[in-house]
C-alpha cells in the first residue's frame, strides 16, 4: 500500500468533528456512574439516618470538601492524561497538598486528644469495612471513567488508569460519605484515602490492558 | 519550524471543521515529517519505517478529536508518534529483546523525508477482515469516494450508521495492524 494512497483514503469524505458532542457524551457517562453510585449507597447501604444532624457539624463539611477537592483533582488528571502531549501540571502537587493538610490536621487532633481516645479517633467503628465500601461505591464511576478514556487517546496508560481509579475513588468516597458515620480527621486521612487507593491501584493495573489504541 | 507548525496547525483546524482538501494537504505534508522522525529512530529496522508511518497517520486520523486547538500541534503529534513507536518496539522486544532510548526533544518538524514509499500491508486484505457494516462504508466512502448518502443507499444502512461504520472500522483497522506486527 502506497503511503500517498493511504493519505487519500484517510482524507476522503472526512466529516466535521463536533467537540461538544463528545464532551456531552462523556459528561453523561460520568453522571450515569454518579447516579448508580448514589443508588447503591442510598438503596443498599442506606443514607445515614443522622445525616441532617451530622450536617450541622463543621467536620462534616471538612470531610465533604476533602473528598470533593480530591475528586476535582482526580478528574483534572484524567482530562489531561486523556490527550496526547498534555502535562499533569499542578495536579500531583495539588493532591499531595490536600492529603498533607488532612494528615497535619489528623496529627494535631491525635496529639491534643486524651490518650485513651486516640484509637477511637483512628479506627472509629467502621475502619474494617470503610475502604472496601468506598471501592465498591466507586465501581460504576470507575467503569464510566475508563469508558470515557477508551474513547480518547491516553499515551501513559498506567498513569491514566491510576488517575481514572483515583477520580472514581474520591468521587465514590464523596458519595459513600452520605452513609458513613465517621468524621474524625485521623479516620479520613487513613481509611478514606485507602478506599480511594484501591481503585487507583486497580486502574494502574488495568490501564495498559484496557486502553491500548 | 514555527511557520511550519502554524501552517500545519491551521490546515488541521480546517480539516476538523470538515474541509477535506485542507485535511488532505495536512496529512501529506505531515507524512514527510513523520517519516523522517521514524526513520531516525528505527535506523536498525528500515523495513518497519513505512509501516509505522502509515500506522501513525491512521492513529492521528482516528484520534483527531483529541487535538485541543490551544495546544501546540507538534506536542500532540509527537506524543502520538512516541506512543506508537514505543508500542512497536515493545511488541518487537518480546521476540528480539530490543530496547531503544527515545529522546524527548520536540524536533518533529526539524526534518522532512519526502521519499514516496509503500508499507507492507495490504488495505484490501485488512478490510476483508472487517464485518460488512464497517467494511462497506469504508469501501464506498473512503476508497471509492462516494457520498455518505450514496453509501447509505447501497448498504441499506442509515447515514449515521455509515458514519459510525467508517469510524469504528478505521479503529478496528488500527487494531488489526497492531496485531500483525
Amino acid at each position: 500500500m502506497k503511503t500517498e494512497d493511504w493519505v487519500s483514503m484517510l482524507a476522503t469524505g472526512v466529516d466535521a468533528i463536533d467537540p461538544k458532542r463528545t464532551a456531552r457524551r462523556h459528561f453523561l457517562a460520568i453522571i450515569g456512574g454518579l447516579l448508580a453510585a448514589l443508588a447503591f449507597t442510598g438503596g443498599i447501604l442506606r443514607f445515614n439516618p443522622a445525616l441532617s444532624h451530622l450536617m450541622s457539624r463543621p467536620m462534616f463539611w471538612v470531610r465533604e470538601a476533602y473528598c470533593a477537592a480530591l475528586a476535582l483533582l482526580g478528574f483534572a488528571a484524567v482530562t489531561r492524561l486523556a490527550r496526547p502531549g498534555t502535562r499533569l501540571g499542578f495536579v500531583p502537587a495539588g493532591i499531595g497538598t490536600v492529603v498533607l493538610v488532612m494528615w497535619i490536621f489528623a496529627a494535631t487532633v491525635l496529639v491534643t486528644a486524651p490518650p485513651q481516645n486516640r484509637s477511637r479517633l483512628i479506627f472509629g467503628t467502621t475502619a474494617g469495612v470503610c475502604p472496601f465500601l468506598i471501592a465498591l461505591v466507586a465501581v460504576p464511576l470507575f467503569i464510566a471513567v475508563l469508558w470515557v478514556l477508551r474513547g480518547l487517546a491516553p499515551t501513559q496508560l498506567r498513569l491514566a488508569g491510576a488517575a481514572a481509579g483515583f477520580a472514581a475513588g474520591s468521587l465514590g468516597a464523596l458519595v459513600y460519605s452520605l452513609h458513613c458515620p465517621e468524621l474524625a480527621a485521623p479516620f479520613l486521612g487513613t481509611w478514606y484515602l485507602l478506599g480511594m487507593l484501591i481503585p487507583t491501584s486497580l486502574g494502574a493495573w488495568l490501564g495498559p490492558r484496557l486502553m491500548r489504541w | 519550524m514555527e511557520l511550519k507548525e502554524e501552517r500545519l496547525r491551521s490546515l488541521l483546524l480546517r480539516g476538523l471543521v470538515g474541509d477535506a482538501s485542507a485535511y488532505h494537504i495536512f496529512l501529506s505534508e505531515l507524512t514527510a515529517h513523520l517519516r523522517s522522525f521514524v526513520r531516525r529512530r528505527l535506523a536498525h529496522l528500515p523495513e518497519e519505517v513505512e509501516d509505522l508511518v502509515q500506522e501513525l497517520l491512521l492513529a492521528i486520523h482516528n484520534q483527531r478529536h483529541t487535538y485541543d486547538s490551544a495546544q501546540p500541534l507538534t506536542a500532540w503529534v509527537q506524543a502520538i508518534a512516541r506512543y506508537k513507536l514505543i508500542d512497536l518496539l515493545r511488541r518487537r522486544s518480546r521476540t528480539s529483546g530490543l530496547h531503544d532510548p527515545l529522546d524527548d526533544d520536540y524536533d518533529l518538524l526539524a526534518a522532512a523525508d519526502g521519499d514516496a514509499a509503500e508499507a507492507r500491508y495490504d488495505l484490501a486484505k485488512l478490510l476483508q477482515q472487517l464485518p460488512d457494516r464497517q467494511r462497506l462504508p469504508i469501501l464506498y466512502v473512503k476508497i471509492e469516494g462516494r457520498s455518505v448518502a450514496d453509501a447509505a443507499k447501497r448498504t441499506c444502512m442509515s447515514e449515521s450508521a455509515v458514519k459510525v461504520g467508517i469510524h469504528r472500522g478505521l479503529k478496528a483497522l488500527a487494531g488489526r495492524i497492531r496485531s500483525i506486527q
